[in-house]
């Protein structure tokens, strides 16, 4: 069992942190359930490795706390916490066998005989390695080899939380989505939490019942695949979740109005107390931004429609600002001018990047 | 008509055929023609067959004994070095720092003794070692330990052996240290979850990293070892008696000493020959070794 709680969590690789600046991580407080799948999604440099290797016991904070079920385990060493960790390139001990990789965690930790035999056929049954069970670590595959470190996580019987580090980046790509549907079946299958990081949104996606966005040391937010898409946080979730991005648009908001160069599109909440000094701007998608003949809605001009094979994506300009726009099956676009039809309730105002929560009338 | 072979090509390979030629074919064949012939001087020679390698090979006779003496005590010293040179490199690359600038100042510190000419080595160890002026040697006796190595063949060959040691675990160091180096961080930290102990680590991350390494600085260590003259010679000369005689000390001694070109000249392609021989046996063994973890 491990819930996993951070508190006040922070970290600078700097001896004297001076400002945010020198932060790797900048703080932070959340709880991550018992049995979760977590995926830890941003940009290389944001943070999402650092956190990783704190939660595992690799490093220590320079500030905060860790707990694990309510106990204060950040300052224990790794071995000493119930979690494994599998890495950006397979870790696999080459002289031994699949076998003896697989019970090198148990054989550590004083077990022997029958109990670690019982335990690595298991686990070997569970990941589908018992016919190689008998060869050296060196010469198989790195799908093959990846799974060997994640058994040896799994074989032990005190581990309660499963760190993924980057898993799939050496990995084939047709054999990428196998293993991870070999990740979820076995995050279904044992009562495990799982963290996994990556850069790639369609994984964490995929993989995570809720998915962290990190940006720059900083977590901007905790959802479900679907709350990312439909009511980002910041506008940083916007761009990076979704193909292409959320548009993002400065715009002078008042009441129930966004206005835009000569433009106002209508918002379906109002926003009476937005403050005055912060940079306002609109945020919606191009799923929700739909293109229509010149005179339907707010005028643009389309400079390109882009066919992605499953929908047409219009590259256009309203009042001199690009944005993306979906493109209706039925329409045929012919000349440069057209117009946008919005859904209001997907409509989203962010002051200084952040997601401002509208009134409903 | 077009010809499929361009006969011209050879041109290309005779510019290294004729500096093969001048640089080890001619000489090795020079020594073979001398090997099967008898002189007395004045540039005569007279045939005598595998005479020299019929006498070379048999210990009852003179030429002989001195020939096995000497390659026993070959063996012997590479046997020694190795076995210092090897688990001490091993435990010196292990205690280099990973990061900062101490690993600069330990390379530098580490490379010096490999930066010396050998004859220098020799001269140092020489005096450094002397009961009388040796700050080695004086200290030695004082402490009440008998050593002198102009009298005595065990602290010769003591003498000789720290000498090399010294002068070659550096060798070792280094290239294990490289191998180590190559090892990512992520089997250490894969190893600390795992609850690996220092040993396990060693064993299991380590060693078979370092193993090709360690394959190259064997081979590099024996052949060097086994030919081993010039440090010997300036500090011992192959004394006291014959103790510190080996197999290249004595086949100067028999070539330039007692000018009898045709023992030398056998004594140098079976000398050759061995050092060919147990390379062979020690790469190939080593090979192996490593195929059949595979």
């Amino acid at each position: 069992m491990a819930r996993i709680e951070l508190q006040n969590l922070a970290h600078s690789y700097v001896a004297n942190p001076a400002g945010g600046k020198d932060y790797a991580l900048k703080p932070m407080t959340h709880v991550w359930e018992q049995g979760g799948a977590y995926a830890l999604l941003g940009p290389s440099g944001c943070g999402k490795t650092t956190l990783l290797n704190i939660i595992s016991g690799l490093l220590t904070p320079s500030d905060g706390r860790v707990l694990f079920d309510g106990k204060d385990v950040t300052n224990l060493p790794t071995e000493a916490r119930n979690i494994a960790q599998v890495f950006q390139f397979p870790v696999v001990y080459d002289t031994m066998t699949v076998y003896e990789n697989l019970a090198f965690p148990l054989r550590n930790r004083g077990l022997r005989g029958a109990a670690v035999d019982a335990r690595v056929r298991e686990i070997a049954d569970l990941l589908d390695l018992t016919p190689d069970l008998k060869r050296r670590g060196r010469g198989l595959t790195a799908d093959a080899k990846q799974k060997i470190s994640l058994g040896r996580g799994l074989v032990r019987p005190d581990v309660a939380a499963i760190l993924f580090d980057e898993p799939l980046t050496v990995i084939d790509p047709h054999l990428k989505w196998e293993l991870r549907s070999k990740l979820k079946a076995l995050h279904r299958a044992l009562d495990l939490t799982m963290i996994y990081v990556t850069h790639d949104q369609t994984e964490a996606l995929t993989f995570a019942d809720k998915v962290v966005v990190m940006h720059d040391g900083g977590v901007v937010q905790i959802g479900r695949p679907d709350e990312l898409f439909a009511k980002p946080a910041h506008v940083f979730v916007g761009h990076f979740i979704g193909s292409p991005g959320m548009n993002v648009l400065p715009a002078e908001v008042s009441g129930r109005h966004a206005r835009i160069g000569a433009h106002v599109i209508a918002l379906a909440r109002g926003y009476p107390h937005l403050n005055g000094e912060a940079k306002i701007e609109i945020g919606v998608r191009p799923e929700f931004a739909t293109l229509a003949p010149a005179g339907a809605g707010v005028p643009v001009r389309v400079k390109r429609v882009d066919d992605l094979g499953r929908l047409r994506i219009a590259k256009v300009e309203l009042s001199g600002l690009p944005m993306a726009a979906t493109v209706p099956e039925t329409l045929h676009v012919s000349g440069d001018e057209a117009s946008l039809l919005f859904d209001p309730s997907m409509i989203h105002v962010y002051a200084n990047g952040s997601l401002v929560e509208g009134e409903a009338a | 008509m077009d010809k499929p072979v361009n006969q011209g090509a050879w041109l290309l390979v005779l510019p290294v055929v004729l500096i093969v030629a001048f640089s080890a074919i001619v000489p090795l064949m020079t020594v073979v023609n001398y090997s099967v012939q008898d002189t007395f001087g004045n540039n005569q020679f007279f045939w005598n067959g595998i005479g020299w390698y019929q006498e070379l090979l048999d210990p009852t006779t003179e030429l002989g004994g001195r020939f096995f003496d000497a390659l026993w005590r070959n063996l012997l010293f590479s046997a020694l070095i190795l076995s210092i040179e090897v688990p001490l490199g091993i435990a010196v690359a292990l205690s280099m720092p990973r990061e900062g600038w101490r690993v600069a100042a330990t390379l530098v510190i580490l490379a010096l003794p490999l930066l010396i000419p050998w004859n220098v080595v020799g001269t140092i160890w020489q005096i450094f070692a002397r009961e009388d002026i040796g700050l080695l040697g004086w200290v030695v006796n004082r402490l009440g330990i008998p050593y002198n190595y102009t009298a005595d063949p065990l602290s010769a060959w003591v003498t000789i052996v720290v000498m090399d040691v010294w002068h070659w675990t550096s060798l070792v160091a280094l290239l294990c240290y490289a191998g180590l180096r190559s090892i990512p961080d992520a089997f250490y930290q894969a190893a600390r979850i795992d609850g690996a102990s220092r040993w396990a680590i060693f064993r299991n991350i380590q060693l078979p990293k370092m193993h090709r390494v360690l394959l190259i600085a064997v081979l590099l260590r024996f052949m060097d070892s086994f030919m081993i003259y010039t440090e010997p010679f300036v500090v011992t000369g192959g004394g006291p008696g014959n103790s510190t005689t080996f197999v290249s000390i004595d086949l100067v001694k028999l070539a330039l000493g007692q000018f009898d070109l045709g023992k030398a000249a056998a004594l140098s392609i079976v000398y050759n020959l061995v050092i060919l021989a147990v390379c062979w046996v020690f790469y190939t063994v080593m090979t192996r070794m490593d195929a059949g973890r595979s």
